[in-house]
């Protein structure tokens, strides 16, 4: 063979493996997607909340001017916030399986997890952090997953963890603190959690039918059926009826 | 060497007892009419424990200072000559005599807490400990505390005690995070655990009482002095034992009424 034609060799099968590169690390390509937004809404009164007393740790009691509640969060509007959706039928391919590399993180701050809700797809990287002057022990009590818990003392380093396993939701406590809870959804696919306005959008949605399926830790969960065109955005509102 | 052994003997002796007497090293304020009672018990302890410890120590210098090993010296070393029985009937005597004494003044302190039911017209105070806090639980209005339902048990939603407010007697009950009790009127807290044993430990009360799963361990003491005190679990429990604490706030009668009526507010 001669240098010439060595060279061009080279230079193909280097344009392969780039263009094979550029394939795997895009599974989603962005171009013809569609989403979807809406809103999710409680129609009726949010059920009373009670105020969190954190007397017993002041570091974090003195970061609340007034004290703080967890559940139910009724945005301006009846929105409901930290409502989960998600796609649960109708994924096939590279969707399905696409794992986001937006890393989420949850953040141990003020004697509460921010945020309240996360969701994550399986073996997407989750990033936790300990914001506070006092130690916590975050304590995931899945049932699909491995469960664990790890103690974070203050200014310990943010630790990396990733779920195999879909599941809606995993309940999160601290075993330090008892009123602290939050959730963690593992679910394919776009996923969003909804705004203090009730808002939400889901991004990278490639054209087709689908159920979405919305979740709030209260009120459970509500499917609907949506329809999806490339370049034209679908809407899909839930509204949960107040107990 | 003898004769430095007896000088570093009585400082020591001395020193310590100075440290005491002088109140160096002395009790924090008491807020409970039963622990004026108890502190009674401890200084009455200390005087009988204190005789002895001076006469021992200064026993030891004497002899150490007359009797210690001099250069040149050549006599035999003798232990108990003449038989211990002498001095071993002295240490039984007065060793039980000492503690019999404090028994039988004490035995008022110890049966005021334990052996007299609190009386009719005391704050009642339900106590729940969990890993790793305290929530109180007042019964409102009614008087009465709801039935407590274990499933229904929800940290996250802030159900610390498993009570159903939609059933009568737990309506108007009061769960909180801090206590407050009213000065100069008895108090009866009923403990208990559901998770493992904890402690119910307030330093300035002078009340100590383990809180033990399953059981409801009355504790009844009366505050005398308004303040706020730390109330410190004191079995170790765990991870989080070390930051398992609440806070007791005894309180005036106007203001405690104000207190309550908050803390109903919120519920």
């Amino acid at each position: 063979m001669t240098t010439r034609g060595k060279f061009t060799l080279l230079l193909a099968s280097l344009a392969m493996v780039a263009l094979s590169a550029l394939l795997v690390s895009e599974p989603v390509s962005a171009a013809g997607e569609g989403k979807v937004t809406g809103t999710i809404k409680l129609d009726g009164t949010a059920p009373h909340q009670k105020p969190i007393d954190m007397s017993k740790e002041p570091s974090c009691a003195a970061q609340h001017s007034t004290p703080i509640t967890t559940e139910t969060v009724m945005g301006s509007n009846g929105g409901l916030q930290n409502v989960v959706i998600y796609i649960s039928e109708g994924l096939s391919g590279a969707a399905a399986t696409a794992v986001a590399s937006q890393p989420q993180e949850i953040n141990q701050k003020g004697c509460q997890y921010l945020p309240h809700v996360v969701a994550i797809n399986p073996n997407e990287d989750m990033k936790v952090l300990n914001s506070d002057q006092t130690s916590h022990n975050i304590h995931p009590q899945p049932k699909n997953n491995h469960e664990w818990n790890k103690s974070q003392p203050p200014g310990a380093a943010p630790f990396d963890v990733k779920w195999e396993a879909e599941e809606v939701a995993i309940p999160v406590k601290c075993n330090i603190h008892p009123w602290m809870r939050g959730y963690i959804a593992v679910v394919k696919g776009p996923y969003a959690v909804s705004d203090d306005k009730g808002n939400f959008t889901l991004n990278n949605v490639p054209p087709g039918s689908y159920t979405l399926t919305a979740w709030q830790e209260t009120y459970g969960t509500q499917t609907q059926k949506v329809t999806v065109a490339a370049g034209k955005p679908a809407t899909a509102d839930f509204t949960y009826k107040a107990k | 060497m003898g004769r430095t052994f007896a000088v570093i003997l009585t400082l020591i002796t001395v020193i310590t007892v100075a440290v005491f007497v002088s109140h160096h090293w002395w009790f924090p304020e008491v807020a409970s009419a039963h622990g004026v009672g108890m502190n009674d018990q401890f200084v009455e302890t200390f005087i009988g424990a204190g005789i002895g410890f001076v006469l021992a120590q200064l026993a030891l210098a004497v002899f150490a200072w007359r009797f210690g090993e001099k250069k040149g010296d050549s006599r035999k070393v003798r232990v108990f000559p003449g038989g211990a029985k002498g001095l071993v009937i002295f240490a039984f005597v007065y060793v039980g005599l000492e503690i019999l004494g404090l028994a039988f003044v004490g035995q008022k302190v110890w049966a005021d807490m334990y052996f007299t039911p609190p009386p009719s017209d005391a704050t009642k105070v339900q106590v729940l400990a969990g890993q790793f806090a305290f929530y109180f639980r007042y019964p409102g209005p009614d008087g009465k505390f709801g039935p407590i339902h274990v499933d229904k048990i929800d940290e996250g939603t802030q159900n610390f005690f498993g009570i159903d407010t939609s059933e009568e007697g737990s309506k108007d009950d009061i769960v909180t995070a801090e206590v407050a009790v009213p000065v100069n009127r008895p108090v009866v807290l009923f403990l208990d655990s559901k998770d493992m044993d904890h402690g119910f430990y307030v330093r300035e009360l002078r009340v100590q009482q383990d809180m033990v799963p399953g059981m409801e361990i009355p504790l009844h003491f009366t505050p005398t002095k308004v303040g706020r005190y730390d109330i410190a679990c004191n079995q170790l429990c765990g991870l989080g034992h070390y930051n398992m604490r609440a806070f007791i706030n005894v309180m005036s009668e106007p203001d405690y009424k104000t207190w309550l009526t908050q803390q109903a507010a919120l519920q």
